[in-house]
Protein backbone atom coordinates (compact mmCIF):
# COMPACT_ATOMS: atom_id res chain seq x y z
CA UNK A 1 0.00 0.00 0.00
CA UNK A 2 3.25 2.23 -0.14
CA UNK A 3 2.54 5.08 -2.53
CA UNK A 4 5.97 5.11 -4.12
CA UNK A 5 5.74 1.23 -4.55
CA UNK A 6 4.56 -0.53 -8.07
CA UNK A 7 1.02 0.87 -9.40
CA UNK A 8 0.39 -2.51 -10.90
CA UNK A 9 0.67 -3.98 -7.06
CA UNK A 10 -1.33 -0.77 -5.87
CA UNK A 11 -4.25 -1.76 -8.14
CA UNK A 12 -4.43 -5.26 -7.72
CA UNK A 13 -4.49 -4.88 -3.69
CA UNK A 14 -7.47 -1.93 -4.56
CA UNK A 15 -9.26 -4.17 -6.71
CA UNK A 16 -8.84 -7.28 -5.14
CA UNK A 17 -10.07 -5.25 -1.80
CA UNK A 18 -12.67 -3.85 -3.21
CA UNK A 19 -13.98 -7.43 -5.35
CA UNK A 20 -14.59 -8.55 -1.88
CA UNK A 21 -17.20 -5.61 -0.86
CA UNK A 22 -18.31 -4.69 -3.98
CA UNK A 23 -22.11 -6.04 -3.16
CA UNK A 24 -24.00 -5.32 -5.79
CA UNK A 25 -20.76 -5.75 -8.50
CA UNK A 26 -19.12 -3.45 -10.80
CA UNK A 27 -21.79 -0.87 -10.78
CA UNK A 28 -22.85 -1.10 -7.00
CA UNK A 29 -18.82 -0.34 -6.31
CA UNK A 30 -18.37 2.48 -8.31
CA UNK A 31 -18.67 4.71 -5.52
CA UNK A 32 -15.83 3.44 -3.70
CA UNK A 33 -13.43 3.18 -7.50
CA UNK A 34 -14.61 6.84 -7.40
CA UNK A 35 -13.26 7.69 -3.60
CA UNK A 36 -9.68 5.64 -4.06
CA UNK A 37 -9.33 6.68 -7.85
CA UNK A 38 -10.25 10.27 -7.74
CA UNK A 39 -10.05 11.44 -3.64
CA UNK A 40 -7.30 9.56 -1.91
CA UNK A 41 -5.16 8.27 -4.65
CA UNK A 42 -5.60 10.78 -7.74
CA UNK A 43 -4.98 8.57 -10.17
CA UNK A 44 -7.56 10.57 -12.32
CA UNK A 45 -9.96 13.47 -12.51
CA UNK A 46 -13.57 13.81 -11.80
CA UNK A 47 -13.97 14.31 -15.68
CA UNK A 48 -11.38 11.69 -16.51
CA UNK A 49 -13.82 9.19 -13.87
CA UNK A 50 -16.96 10.10 -15.57
CA UNK A 51 -15.35 9.94 -19.14
CA UNK A 52 -14.08 6.42 -18.14
CA UNK A 53 -17.70 4.98 -17.23
CA UNK A 54 -19.25 5.79 -20.31
CA UNK A 55 -16.55 4.55 -22.62
CA UNK A 56 -16.88 1.01 -19.96
CA UNK A 57 -20.66 1.28 -20.72
CA UNK A 58 -20.53 2.07 -24.48
CA UNK A 59 -18.50 -0.48 -25.12
CA UNK A 60 -19.38 -4.42 -25.45
CA UNK A 61 -18.96 -6.25 -22.23
CA UNK A 62 -19.99 -6.32 -18.78
CA UNK A 63 -19.48 -2.81 -16.52
CA UNK A 64 -17.03 -4.15 -14.85
CA UNK A 65 -14.53 -3.51 -17.32
CA UNK A 66 -14.26 0.05 -15.97
CA UNK A 67 -12.05 -1.26 -13.76
CA UNK A 68 -10.15 -2.05 -16.80
CA UNK A 69 -9.92 1.05 -18.20
CA UNK A 70 -8.58 2.57 -14.84
CA UNK A 71 -6.22 -0.08 -14.77
CA UNK A 72 -5.22 0.88 -18.04
CA UNK A 73 -4.92 5.19 -17.54
CA UNK A 74 -2.74 3.66 -14.25
CA UNK A 75 -0.38 1.66 -15.73
CA UNK A 76 -0.92 0.64 -19.26
CA UNK A 77 -1.58 -2.80 -20.68
CA UNK A 78 0.18 -4.30 -17.27
CA UNK A 79 -2.70 -2.39 -15.09
CA UNK A 80 -5.45 -3.11 -17.32
CA UNK A 81 -5.25 -7.00 -17.10
CA UNK A 82 -4.01 -6.68 -13.21
CA UNK A 83 -7.01 -5.19 -12.24
CA UNK A 84 -9.40 -6.52 -14.42
CA UNK A 85 -8.25 -10.51 -12.86
CA UNK A 86 -7.84 -8.78 -9.20
CA UNK A 87 -11.60 -8.14 -9.61
CA UNK A 88 -13.08 -11.34 -11.09
CA UNK A 89 -10.88 -14.09 -10.16
CA UNK A 90 -11.01 -14.49 -6.56
CA UNK A 91 -15.08 -13.71 -6.84
CA UNK A 92 -16.05 -15.87 -9.82
CA UNK A 93 -14.44 -18.68 -8.45
CA UNK A 94 -16.25 -17.66 -4.49
CA UNK A 95 -19.47 -17.82 -6.79
CA UNK A 96 -18.73 -21.07 -8.12
CA UNK A 97 -18.15 -22.60 -4.92
CA UNK A 98 -20.96 -20.83 -3.27
CA UNK A 99 -23.38 -21.87 -5.74
CA UNK A 100 -23.21 -25.10 -5.80
CA UNK A 101 -23.32 -25.04 -1.85
CA UNK A 102 -26.43 -23.44 -2.19
CA UNK A 103 -28.17 -26.06 -4.67
CA UNK A 104 -27.31 -28.35 -2.01
CA UNK A 105 -28.73 -26.93 0.73
CA UNK A 106 -31.96 -25.72 -0.94
CA UNK A 107 -33.53 -26.60 1.96
CA UNK A 108 -32.33 -24.50 4.70
CA UNK A 109 -34.05 -20.92 4.86
CA UNK A 110 -30.91 -19.03 5.49
CA UNK A 111 -29.13 -18.71 1.92
CA UNK A 112 -32.85 -17.12 1.07
CA UNK A 113 -32.83 -15.14 3.62
CA UNK A 114 -29.32 -13.46 2.93
CA UNK A 115 -30.07 -13.43 -0.56
CA UNK A 116 -33.21 -11.34 0.17
CA UNK A 117 -31.72 -9.11 2.53
CA UNK A 118 -28.80 -8.41 0.09
CA UNK A 119 -31.49 -6.96 -2.58
CA UNK A 120 -32.16 -3.98 -1.17
CA UNK A 121 -28.42 -2.96 -0.53
CA UNK A 122 -27.33 -3.88 -3.67
CA UNK A 123 -30.23 -1.52 -5.18
CA UNK A 124 -29.18 1.59 -2.41
CA UNK A 125 -25.36 0.97 -3.52
CA UNK A 126 -26.00 1.38 -7.25
CA UNK A 127 -28.14 4.62 -6.96
CA UNK A 128 -25.52 5.66 -5.42
CA UNK A 129 -23.13 4.91 -8.61
CA UNK A 130 -25.98 6.75 -10.75
CA UNK A 131 -25.86 10.18 -8.49
CA UNK A 132 -21.64 9.72 -8.08
CA UNK A 133 -21.10 9.62 -12.15
CA UNK A 134 -23.58 12.51 -12.61
CA UNK A 135 -21.96 14.57 -10.17
CA UNK A 136 -18.39 13.70 -11.25
CA UNK A 137 -19.38 14.54 -15.25
CA UNK A 138 -19.92 18.55 -16.02
CA UNK A 139 -23.29 19.12 -15.11
CA UNK A 140 -25.85 21.70 -16.99
CA UNK A 141 -29.23 21.62 -16.87
CA UNK A 142 -29.16 20.18 -19.94
CA UNK A 143 -27.30 17.45 -19.04
CA UNK A 144 -30.05 16.28 -16.03
CA UNK A 145 -32.42 16.85 -18.76
CA UNK A 146 -30.87 14.27 -20.91
CA UNK A 147 -30.30 12.18 -17.70
CA UNK A 148 -34.01 11.83 -16.88
CA UNK A 149 -35.17 11.71 -20.62
CA UNK A 150 -32.79 8.65 -20.94
CA UNK A 151 -34.23 7.07 -17.46
CA UNK A 152 -37.58 7.54 -18.56
CA UNK A 153 -37.01 5.83 -22.02
CA UNK A 154 -35.14 2.93 -20.88
CA UNK A 155 -37.74 2.06 -18.08
CA UNK A 156 -40.91 2.19 -20.11
CA UNK A 157 -39.96 1.13 -23.15
CA UNK A 158 -37.81 -1.95 -24.19
CA UNK A 159 -35.39 0.48 -26.75
CA UNK A 160 -32.05 -1.23 -26.93
CA UNK A 161 -29.69 0.10 -24.25
CA UNK A 162 -27.26 0.87 -26.75
CA UNK A 163 -29.76 3.34 -28.60
CA UNK A 164 -30.03 5.23 -25.60
CA UNK A 165 -26.42 5.69 -25.15
CA UNK A 166 -26.02 6.66 -28.50
CA UNK A 167 -28.75 8.81 -29.30
CA UNK A 168 -26.46 10.70 -26.23
CA UNK A 169 -23.35 10.82 -27.84
CA UNK A 170 -25.33 12.05 -30.83
CA UNK A 171 -26.86 14.93 -28.85
CA UNK A 172 -23.53 15.67 -26.94
CA UNK A 173 -21.57 15.66 -30.16
CA UNK A 174 -24.34 18.12 -31.75
CA UNK A 175 -23.57 20.61 -28.73
CA UNK A 176 -27.18 20.16 -27.27
CA UNK A 177 -25.73 18.40 -24.12
CA UNK B 1 -23.10 -22.04 -26.53
CA UNK B 2 -23.45 -18.33 -27.37
CA UNK B 3 -23.27 -16.13 -24.61
CA UNK B 4 -22.97 -13.47 -27.31
CA UNK B 5 -26.38 -12.13 -25.63
CA UNK B 6 -24.83 -11.81 -22.64
CA UNK B 7 -22.20 -9.10 -23.91
CA UNK B 8 -23.16 -5.96 -21.81
CA UNK B 9 -24.22 -3.95 -18.59
CA UNK B 10 -26.97 -5.07 -16.28
CA UNK B 11 -29.74 -3.66 -18.37
CA UNK B 12 -29.14 -6.36 -21.35
CA UNK B 13 -27.92 -9.53 -19.02
CA UNK B 14 -32.10 -8.55 -17.19
CA UNK B 15 -33.55 -7.91 -20.60
CA UNK B 16 -31.99 -10.94 -22.20
CA UNK B 17 -32.65 -13.47 -19.22
CA UNK B 18 -36.25 -12.24 -17.87
CA UNK B 19 -37.94 -10.32 -20.77
CA UNK B 20 -36.90 -12.43 -23.96
CA UNK B 21 -35.74 -16.04 -22.36
CA UNK B 22 -37.76 -15.96 -19.78
CA UNK B 23 -35.05 -18.17 -18.13
CA UNK B 24 -36.02 -16.46 -14.27
CA UNK B 25 -38.73 -14.10 -13.03
CA UNK B 26 -38.00 -10.84 -11.49
CA UNK B 27 -37.99 -11.63 -8.46
CA UNK B 28 -35.89 -14.73 -9.26
CA UNK B 29 -33.57 -12.55 -11.42
CA UNK B 30 -33.22 -10.34 -8.40
CA UNK B 31 -32.26 -13.34 -5.94
CA UNK B 32 -29.48 -14.66 -8.21
CA UNK B 33 -28.48 -11.23 -9.07
CA UNK B 34 -28.40 -10.66 -5.03
CA UNK B 35 -26.31 -14.31 -4.53
CA UNK B 36 -23.57 -13.07 -7.09
CA UNK B 37 -23.00 -10.30 -5.16
CA UNK B 38 -23.22 -11.73 -1.77
CA UNK B 39 -20.33 -13.74 -3.14
CA UNK B 40 -18.93 -10.19 -3.93
CA UNK B 41 -17.25 -8.87 -7.20
CA UNK B 42 -18.84 -8.21 -10.45
CA UNK B 43 -22.63 -9.11 -10.66
CA UNK B 44 -22.29 -9.93 -14.29
CA UNK B 45 -19.23 -12.08 -14.64
CA UNK B 46 -20.46 -13.93 -11.12
CA UNK B 47 -23.71 -14.41 -12.98
CA UNK B 48 -21.85 -15.80 -15.73
CA UNK B 49 -19.91 -18.18 -14.32
CA UNK B 50 -23.03 -19.79 -12.16
CA UNK B 51 -24.97 -19.65 -15.20
CA UNK B 52 -22.36 -20.95 -17.43
CA UNK B 53 -21.46 -23.75 -14.48
CA UNK B 54 -25.66 -25.08 -14.17
CA UNK B 55 -25.51 -25.78 -18.08
CA UNK B 56 -21.85 -27.28 -18.56
CA UNK B 57 -20.26 -27.73 -15.08
CA UNK B 58 -16.72 -26.68 -14.53
CA UNK B 59 -16.25 -25.92 -17.91
CA UNK B 60 -19.33 -24.23 -18.29
CA UNK B 61 -18.35 -21.41 -16.09
CA UNK B 62 -14.94 -20.70 -17.49
CA UNK B 63 -16.08 -20.62 -20.91
CA UNK B 64 -18.87 -18.45 -19.47
CA UNK B 65 -16.53 -16.34 -18.19
CA UNK B 66 -13.76 -16.27 -20.79
CA UNK B 67 -16.66 -15.51 -23.50
CA UNK B 68 -17.91 -12.95 -21.25
CA UNK B 69 -14.44 -10.58 -20.20
CA UNK B 70 -11.83 -12.10 -23.12
CA UNK B 71 -13.18 -10.09 -26.13
CA UNK B 72 -14.87 -6.91 -24.43
CA UNK B 73 -11.35 -6.68 -22.83
CA UNK B 74 -8.94 -6.32 -25.91
CA UNK B 75 -11.76 -4.05 -27.23
CA UNK B 76 -12.07 -1.94 -23.84
CA UNK B 77 -8.38 -1.52 -24.24
CA UNK B 78 -8.12 -0.29 -27.59
CA UNK B 79 -10.52 2.00 -26.63
CA UNK B 80 -8.83 3.94 -23.52
CA UNK B 81 -5.67 3.84 -25.43
CA UNK B 82 -7.41 6.06 -28.02
CA UNK B 83 -8.97 8.22 -25.48
CA UNK B 84 -5.46 8.77 -23.73
CA UNK B 85 -4.39 9.89 -27.12
CA UNK B 86 -7.24 12.26 -27.83
CA UNK B 87 -9.27 12.66 -24.51
CA UNK B 88 -9.25 16.13 -25.21
CA UNK B 89 -10.26 16.89 -28.69
CA UNK B 90 -13.63 18.53 -27.93
CA UNK B 91 -15.54 17.09 -30.25
CA UNK B 92 -15.28 13.51 -28.52
CA UNK B 93 -15.46 15.14 -25.13
CA UNK B 94 -18.72 16.60 -26.09
CA UNK B 95 -19.76 13.16 -27.36
CA UNK B 96 -18.98 11.30 -23.90
CA UNK B 97 -20.70 14.03 -21.80
CA UNK B 98 -24.12 12.91 -23.59
CA UNK B 99 -23.09 9.15 -23.41
CA UNK B 100 -22.45 9.60 -19.66
CA UNK B 101 -26.11 11.17 -19.74
CA UNK B 102 -27.43 7.95 -21.22
CA UNK B 103 -25.18 5.91 -19.20
CA UNK B 104 -26.52 7.72 -15.78
CA UNK B 105 -30.33 7.35 -16.94
CA UNK B 106 -30.07 3.44 -17.77
CA UNK B 107 -28.43 3.27 -14.21
CA UNK B 108 -31.84 4.75 -12.94
CA UNK B 109 -33.85 2.80 -15.02
CA UNK B 110 -32.61 -0.47 -13.85
CA UNK B 111 -31.91 0.80 -10.60
CA UNK B 112 -36.18 1.49 -10.53
CA UNK B 113 -36.96 -1.94 -12.51
CA UNK B 114 -35.12 -3.55 -9.52
CA UNK B 115 -36.96 -1.66 -7.26
CA UNK B 116 -39.93 -2.86 -8.25
CA UNK B 117 -40.71 -6.09 -6.70
CA UNK B 118 -40.51 -4.31 -3.26
CA UNK B 119 -42.27 -1.83 -4.09
CA UNK B 120 -45.15 -3.88 -5.12
CA UNK B 121 -45.02 -5.35 -2.02
CA UNK B 122 -44.72 -3.04 -0.12
CA UNK B 123 -41.69 -4.03 1.69
CA UNK B 124 -40.77 -0.73 4.14
CA UNK B 125 -37.99 -2.64 5.55
CA UNK B 126 -36.61 -3.26 2.83
CA UNK B 127 -36.56 0.24 1.30
CA UNK B 128 -35.44 2.17 4.21
CA UNK B 129 -32.30 0.02 4.31
CA UNK B 130 -31.73 0.81 0.75
CA UNK B 131 -32.31 4.27 1.20
CA UNK B 132 -29.95 4.53 3.76
CA UNK B 133 -27.39 2.83 2.13
CA UNK B 134 -28.14 5.46 -0.94
CA UNK B 135 -27.67 8.29 1.22
CA UNK B 136 -24.03 6.87 3.26
CA UNK B 137 -22.98 6.01 0.33
CA UNK B 138 -23.72 8.34 -1.94
CA UNK B 139 -24.13 11.85 -0.97
CA UNK B 140 -22.17 10.90 2.63
CA UNK B 141 -19.55 9.41 0.47
CA UNK B 142 -18.86 6.60 3.14
CA UNK B 143 -15.78 4.02 2.13
CA UNK B 144 -17.75 1.31 0.82
CA UNK B 145 -16.53 -1.35 3.72
CA UNK B 146 -17.50 0.54 6.70
CA UNK B 147 -21.10 0.71 5.43
CA UNK B 148 -21.29 -2.50 4.19
CA UNK B 149 -20.02 -4.31 7.64
CA UNK B 150 -23.03 -2.18 9.00
CA UNK B 151 -25.56 -2.69 6.98
CA UNK B 152 -25.37 -6.52 6.10
CA UNK B 153 -25.82 -7.68 9.90
CA UNK B 154 -28.78 -5.21 9.86
CA UNK B 155 -30.53 -5.89 6.60
CA UNK B 156 -29.99 -10.20 7.50
CA UNK B 157 -31.88 -9.26 11.16
CA UNK B 158 -34.46 -7.72 9.79
CA UNK B 159 -35.18 -10.09 6.73
CA UNK B 160 -35.26 -12.49 9.22
CA UNK B 161 -37.40 -10.94 11.67
CA UNK B 162 -39.48 -10.20 8.95
CA UNK B 163 -39.89 -13.55 7.87
CA UNK B 164 -40.65 -15.23 11.02
CA UNK B 165 -43.42 -12.48 11.48
CA UNK B 166 -45.20 -13.37 8.07
CA UNK B 167 -44.60 -17.33 8.49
Amino acid sequence: MTPNGNPVWSLVLTFGLMSLFAVGGANAAIPEMHRIAVDVRHWMTDREFADIYAISQLSPGPNVLIVTLIGYSVAGITGALAATLAMCVPTAAFAYFVSRWLMQSRRSQWPAIIQASLVPLSIGLMAASALVVAQAADRTWAAVLATIAAAILAATTRLNPLWILLIGGCLGFAGVI
Amino acid sequence: MSLAGFGGVLAFARRGIVEEHRWMTADEFNETYALCHFLPGPNVVNLSVVFGSRFRGVIGGIAAFAGLVGPPMVIVTIVGALYMRYGEVDALRRILAGVTCGAVGLLIAAVFRMMLPLLRRRDIAALAIMMLVFIAIGIARLPLQVVLLAAIPVSIAVTYIMRRGTA
